[in-house]
């Protein structure tokens, strides 16, 4: 197979697509509502970072009442709110332009206000001290009303964006039969597929449960099912966060490096393989919970195992495609293409070390994910150090990485400060990869995680140094996140006018779709969407029906 | 198509990795015979004082170098607070939590348990060092989790 100069399989039309002005609106002030949270999310875990280096700085948050307090903003603003705010006008945004075809202004209007909407509810709930239960709201701690409500409505606002990746979909394949699914469009839509089944976890626990019991409608409640139900959507949710940060590194990042992406229908397999895999694997959270047998735990340690497996095949395609820039950009030798990868651009720096970074989250995860080894770490700042290499840098970076060409993109102006931009993500990954070595050194050794370490009255000698480490580590990454927000602010309102890309960067295939053959059957959606709704039952079934009535034998408790 | 063949060998190179990795861990389970917590009775939050064994919480030396731990846990405080067992002992804990979500791990062991209202958390530890741990709280419970903690000490 020779590869192709100019082919159609990531988008469909490689030219001539125009996004009218008043979507770029809306698709803009989405993503700035996800730069919102992010950076009230940054400031607290400045103190976070502290606190385990025994440095106490909440006293100069004069509205905080407690660590607890800002853990929970820090948790809900950067995992919750940044992210999926992110996805929610990211992802139809891939699928219009693979698709070249203008997105649906009411969906794009109804998602932002839904968003703001559970913004205001939790941001008031949160700030008045009123819902410190931490992202997590494991009941029988109990929240005000309004921050389960506000969270429903987040998760509504993901499902208003689905429907619209869903309408976009179907509308051109009504107008396309027998045609394949550019792939930008089926790997977006495939993420919220996958995001969609998973979510029903949290939606039936807030709305049936949470949400009746903080208003006094349901005396009591089930802390074992609530928690079951958070960890049925809570392990899927990782991936949805980490699925957009794969589009970009697939069918963008080979562009940006000249490089292509490898193969079409690996790709495709790839996204389908999370879709089946991503949910039926949620007892890993909860290995050292009671009241679930261990052989369900067991058979979801297995089926972990099996997730592992398409990032596997992700780290091999990434890798190659930017070996094949590298060495179109003049690298030579066996490791020479990696210094011609395009290093002064900073939407690729950020987004080559996310993913040098994620080479460690992925390592960690899979011993995390390990059984046994669980309970030398679960629930240890080991967690913490884990998952900010993969959300907090692998993901945050990458949704740094995009801004950069995105912000113009959809501001058309020019990216100010782009020396200060590369320079940025090297903050950014120094501090995440000192932070996090703090974190699991002292995970290791026993040191809990969610705790005000500035004010425990236990510790022992080696938390000192993983304390410390933690905090300075942690310094650097708010260094780092304060330079991205300088370059997208003075982008914003300062950047030159008129001089930003027409288009956003898709990459060429060096493997593209066929017409015919097996992979053709890649894009039925729908098959897809059947066998991962029955794999989700054969994991989840037994526990359910095992398990039920629900045992409603806790009130709420408020002491926070 | 160079690439193709690298594709083939990385993915099946994956593939038996992950095969090696599930092995492993079967191979853990039975011959090591190591425990996660799992099913182990039902008890309503609020009676749980007047129930045994949690009515009257401790250490009991149930057979010769065999204990058993009584611990409840609520919000800010372990009861016992400090639990006191010869080195070579074998110790189960029994545990449950009161009011809200605690967690349980003793540092340095493999006792890491999650403590949710309603459920029993049981795990078996064999302590064959003398030496201090410390019994934290890692789940968080409100205003003073970081003061809740206690000690195990292995004479
Ligand atoms: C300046 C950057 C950041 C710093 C210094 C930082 C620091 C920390 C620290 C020290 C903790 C542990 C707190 C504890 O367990 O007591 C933490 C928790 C957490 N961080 Fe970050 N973080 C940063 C950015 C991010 C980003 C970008 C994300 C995700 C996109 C993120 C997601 C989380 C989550 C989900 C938790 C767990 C909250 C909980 O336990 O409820 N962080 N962070
Ligand atoms: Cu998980
Ligand atoms: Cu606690």
């Amino acid at each position: 197979m020779s590869p192709s100069t100019s082919n159609p399989t990531v988008v469909l039309h490689a030219s001539g697509y125009d996004l009218p002005d008043d979507q770029r609106r809306l698709v803009r002030w989405t993503i700035y509502i996800g730069y919102f949270a992010l950076a009230a999310g940054v400031a607290h875990g400045f103190a976070q970072g502290l606190s385990y280096a025994k440095i106490d700085i909440l006293r100069f948050f004069p509205a905080l009442r407690s660590y607890y307090q800002g853990l929970t903003a820090h948790g809900v603003a950067n995992a919750l709110f940044f992210t999926f705010a992110f996805s929610n006008a990211f992802l139809p945004l891939m699928t219009a332009r693979a698709l070249s075809r203008p997105m649906i202004k009411g969906f794009l209007q109804a998602t932002l206000w839904t968003l703001v909407a559970a913004n205001v509810m939790v941001i008031w709930s949160v700030t008045t001290n009123r819902a410190s239960v931490l992202f997590t709201a494991y009941a029988p701690l109990q929240a005000h009303w309004a921050y389960y409500l506000g969270l429903v409505l987040l998760v509504v606002s993901t499902w208003i964006a689905s429907a619209h990746l869903y309408v976009l979909l179907a509308r051109w394949r009504r107008d396309n039969r027998g045609e394949r699914i550019p792939l930008l469009a089926f790997i977006s839509v495939l993420t919220y597929v996958m995001w969609d089944i998973a979510s029903i976890g949290i939606a039936v626990s807030f709305v049936g449960f949470l949400l009746p019991w903080s208003l006094g409608i349901l005396e009591r409640t089930d802390p074992l099912l609530n928690r079951t139900l958070f960890w049925f959507t809570g392990h899927a949710i990782v991936y949805a966060w980490l699925l957009p940060a794969y589009i970009s590194w697939y069918a963008l990042v080979p562009r940006q490096t000249n490089g292509k992406l490898v193969s079409d229908p690996l790709t495709r397999v790839v996204f389908i393989m999370f879709l089946l895999l991503s949910i039926p694997t949620g007892f890993h959270h909860q290995y050292t919970d009671p009241g679930i047998a261990t052989s369900f735990k067991a058979f979801h340690a297995l089926l972990t195992f099996g997730v592992f497996y398409p990032s596997l095949a992700t780290a091999f395609s990434v890798v190659a495609a930017l070996e094949i820039g590298g060495r179109r950009n003049g690298g030579g030798g066996l490791l020479g293409w990696i210094r011609k990868l395009r290093w002064d651009d900073p939407s690729l720096t950020a987004q080559v070390l996310a993913m040098i970074t994620f080479v460690f989250g992925g390592i960690t995860g899979l011993i995390n994910a390990s059984y046994f080894v669980n309970q030398i770490v679960h629930n240890t700042a080991w967690i913490p150090g884990h998952f900010h290499m993969t959300v907090g840098s692998a993901v945050a970076l990458t949704l740094m990485g995009v801004a950069y060409w995105a912000i113009p993109y959809l501001t058309q102006r020019k990216l100010w400060g782009r020396k200060l931009a590369v320079a940025q993500s090297w903050v950014y990954t120094v501090g995440v990869l000192i932070m996090a070595r703090g974190l699991i050194s002292g995970g290791l050794d026993g040191m809990p995680r969610r705790i005000f370490r500035a004010e425990a009255n236990y510790g022992a000698e080696s938390w000192e140094l993983a304390g410390a480490l933690t905090g300075i580590g942690g310094t650097l990454m708010t260094v780092g996140a304060v330079m991205f927000f300088l370059v997208i602010v003075m982008t914003i309102f300062f950047g030159k006018k008129g001089e930003g890309p027409k288009d956003i960067p898709f990459a060429e295939t060096l493997i593209p779709a066929s017409r015919e053959g097996w992979d053709v059957k890649l894009d039925r959606i729908g098959l897809w969407t059947v066998a991962a709704v029955v794999l989700v039952l054969i994991a989840y079934a037994p526990f359910f029906l095992t398990y039920l009535p629900a045992r409603l034998v806790s009130p709420g408790y408020t002491f926070f | 198509m160079r690439v193709h063949q690298y594709e083939k060998a990385f993915l099946w190179l994956g593939a038996i990795m992950l095969v090696v990795f599930m092995v492993a861990l079967v191979i853990t389970s039975v011959a090591a015979s190591m425990h996660l917590p799992g099913r182990a009775g039902e008890v309503d939050p609020l009676t749980i004082n007047s129930v045994e064994p949690f009515d009257n919480p401790g250490v009991r030396e149930v057979a010769p170098g065999r204990y058993e731990v009584v611990l409840l846990a609520s919000a800010w405080v372990f009861n016992p607070a400090e639990i006191r067992v010869p080195a070579g002992s074998e110790v189960t804990f029994l545990a449950a939590a009161t009011d809200v979500i605690h967690g349980l791990h003793i540092t340095g062991t493999r006792v890491n348990m999650m403590l949710i209202p309603g459920q029993i958390s049981r795990n078996t530890y064999r302590f064959e060092e003398p030496g201090e741990h410390i019994l934290v709280c890692h789940e968080y419970c409100g205003a003073g989790h970081h003061l809740m903690s206690g000690k195990v000490i292995v004479e």
